[in-house]
């Protein structure tokens, strides 16, 4: 059952053509929350962001008043907005960010006062161009309206915020390589420990990172109280949350829903969201959280979308992103273009993935092309086990960051949810599915 | 001398200006190069290491790592694919084999006249309107084979040209201020290391 009652948090603009303009964000009480919080104290802006129990929208799903109690004191301390939006199927910070810049740029000037920061990044993904153009503008406007720059509203309280392009790298959407980057290097994740952002982050400052969604809950939980946040959701997931949905359903799209109260039966099947499998399919597989998740069957379409319960269940809600693959989608082709993601993407520092995610691919694309043999589903799922040892969830950690244990996902999901698919490529010699080959160019390079 | 425009210089400087170490503005600064030369040349990259206080290599070696710096020429539109999850299940790779027959290149190559590049793309975060296409980071739409050979025939006439700028050309919105409340909080608070030094004139180092 959808709760039609719940309110909306973040998506309240994007009915409005003009939604992205300081005109139409005034006009519906923009800023209204940051006066709100500049006249309370840090402190209980902190206090408030506790009780409404924010889980960050990031994907790891930490909480951000406790992380923002985590920043080891100092004189100078930093606050970067991780706009990097670059997980497959993830698309609410991109929208966010054209629709809404106003909102993104009020909460991370609310999050840097109650955390005390000496200055605010916002680091947006370099393929967002409208995006780019969008904050940027908000930003000078921000500055005009005197919402940002010295002595915001009169208060003595004072801001600089850069908006900073990113400029084509998926690992940059990891904090720490997100740091680097923002400091002109290459992405490449730092081991943690030492290197927990809240404790050494940008120029070796304590450094919060939080994302662009968690940013744009704040003004809403300031206006409203913590408490009224904290009371949408089922216990630790609280509040609403904007689900990407994408893939094989009928209204692929954007909703934003009260935490756990939906299913993914609902946001698959119900009219008003997904509207069910394109096409009249049958529904074979999700994914509930990003590739990075391992995949969900029919059998879990009643779980609640719910940080908690998707966890127990051996996947995660990770970045709010649900792929929906039908009876025409291929097992192995799924699972192929996405471990040909994670190769193209890893940074290279660590054996394991660097190496692992192009071994992989490498077997995947010899099944797929039917040249495969039975003894490869062994040699995956050991290959796999090498990268993240025993195949949990969540994986345990061989390398810097989790891009690498994350590239297991699809293929062990692939591969034990649908034996007999990957077994039917190697006994017929070919894609059982339309059309029986990869693409030319994919397949090229990628053979061993 | 600086080979890049006293525009581009004075702007890049600019921004150096706005980051606690000027360093952190040398991916901006590279994607300033790219809007006016339309990729990252030798001599680009040695103004912006002249701006920003490091080696030409360092900055080749940093914009290597990222996909959309290109320090060879590109074509004038870069049609970018997604061929990721969501659309490659909405038929990203068959648009994309029509994109290659159409225009007589493979995915990473230039067509003889300079006019486009095509590109194998990774999800750009678009995937409720599979297949994705972007030109020069614009989104032109989930395209099938038809409306992309009437996007090919409008931008090879040239029709589209305020709304899609040529590539390199990222934010056409210039950051209006410099950094009006560092003077008062942050500037007593950091260490020797500190090059807050910025604004406008004061950031040509180099130029
Ligand atoms: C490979 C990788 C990619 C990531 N990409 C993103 C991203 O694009 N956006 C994001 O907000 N967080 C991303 N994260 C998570 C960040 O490291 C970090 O946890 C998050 O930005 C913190 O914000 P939050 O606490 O508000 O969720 C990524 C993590 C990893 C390991
Ligand atoms: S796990 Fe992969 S992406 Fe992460 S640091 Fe290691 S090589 Fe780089
Ligand atoms: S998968 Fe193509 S835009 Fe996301």
């Amino acid at each position: 059952m959808i709760t039609a009652a719940a309110p909306i948090v973040t998506a309240r603009l994007s009915a409005y053509r003009d939604s992205h303009t300081l005109e139409r964000y005034l006009a519906t009480g923009g800023y209204d929350a940051l006066r709100k919080a500049l006249s309370m104290t840090p402190e209980a802006v902190h206090s408030e962001v506790n009780t409404a129990s924010l889980l960050g929208r990031g994907g790891a799903g930490f909480p951000a008043g406790r992380k923002w109690g985590m920043k080891r004191p100092g004189p100078t301390s930093y606050l970067v907005i991780n706009g990097d939006e670059s997980e497959p199927a993830t698309f609410k910070d991109h929208l966010l960010i054209e629709r809404d810049p106003h909102q993104v740029i009020e909460g991370t000037i609310i999050a840097a006062y109650a955390i005390g920061a000496a200055a605010a990044f916002i680091y947006c993904r370099g393929e967002f161009a409208l995006g780019l153009e969008r904050l940027t503008q908000a930003c000078n406007e921000a500055y005009d309206y005197g919402a940002l720059g010295a002595n915001i509203f009169g208060t003595g309280f004072s801001l600089d915020l850069v908006i900073h392009p990113g400029a084509g790298a998926y690992i940059c959407g990891e904090e720490t390589a997100l740091i680097e980057s923002l400091e002109g290097k290459r992405g490449f994740p730092r081991i943690k420990p030492p290197y927990f952002p809240a404790a050494i982050g940008l120029y070796g400052e304590p450094t919060i990172v939080n994302n662009v969604e968690t940013m744009s809950n704040l003004p809403w939980i300031v206006l409203n109280g913590g408490a009224a946040f904290a009371g949408l959701g089922v216990g630790s997931s609280t509040g609403t949350r904007l689900f990407a949905l994408s893939g094989r359903v009928r209204r692929p799209g954007w909703y934003e829903l009260e935490m756990s109260k939906t299913t993914f039966r609902d946001l698959i099947f119900d009219d008003r969201l997904g509207a069910g499998v394109a096409g009249g399919g049958e529904l074979k597989a999700f994914i509930p959280g990003g590739v990075s998740a391992p995949w969900f069957g029919p059998e879990h379409l009643d779980l609640g979308l719910d940080q908690d319960a998707v966890g127990k269940a051996g996947s995660m809600l990770g970045s709010g992103s649900v792929v929906v693959m039908d009876d025409t989608t291929c097992a192995v082709r799924a699972a192929w273009r996405i471990t040909r993601f994670f190769h193209r993407e890893s940074c290279g520092q660590c054996t394991p993935c660097r190496e692992g995610s192009g071994w992989l691919e490498k077997v995947l694309v010899r099944i797929e092309a039917g040249e495969g043999r039975e003894e490869d589903l062994d040699l995956l799922v050991d290959a796999c086990d090498n990268i993240a040892p025993e195949l949990g969830w969540p994986p345990q950690q061989t390398t810097i960051c989790v891009l690498g244990p994350s590239i297991p996902s699809s293929i062990v999901s692939g591969i034990r949810m649908f034996r007999d698919e990957f077994l039917a490529h190697v006994k017929d010699g070919g894609c059982p599915f339309p059309p029986d080959r990869l693409a030319s160019g994919a397949a090229k390079g990628a053979r061993l | 001398m600086a080979h890049l425009s006293a525009e581009t210089m004075a702007d890049g400087a600019r921004l150096a200006g706005c980051y606690p170490e000027r360093r952190s503005a040398l991916i901006p600064l590279c994607h300033l190069a790219q809007a006016e030369q339309g990729y990252l040349s030798e001599e680009a990259m040695e103004d912006i290491a002249a701006l920003v206080g490091v080696t030409p290599a360092e900055v080749r070696g940093t914009a290597s790592f990222y996909d959309m710096l290109h320090t060879e020429p590109v074509g004038r539109y870069v049609l970018a694919f997604c061929t990721n999850i969501a659309c490659m299940l909405a038929g990203a790779y068959e648009l994309l084999e029509h994109a290659e027959e159409l225009l007589g290149v493979h995915a990473g190559q230039t067509t003889p006249d300079g006019l486009f590049t095509i590109e194998e793309a990774e999800c750009l975060a678009d995937c409720d309107r599979a297949p994705c296409v972007q030109v020069n980071h614009r989104f032109v739409g989930a395209l099938d084979s038809e409306s992309l050979d009437l996007l090919v025939a409008d931008l090879t006439a040239g029709n589209r040209q305020t709304e899609i700028p040529q590539h390199g050309v990222l934010c056409r919105v210039r950051r209006a201020v410099d950094l009006p409340a560092r003077r008062g909080a942050a500037a007593g608070a950091r260490s020797e290391k500190t090059t807050f030094a910025g604004g406008a004139g004061d950031g040509g180092a180099g130029s």
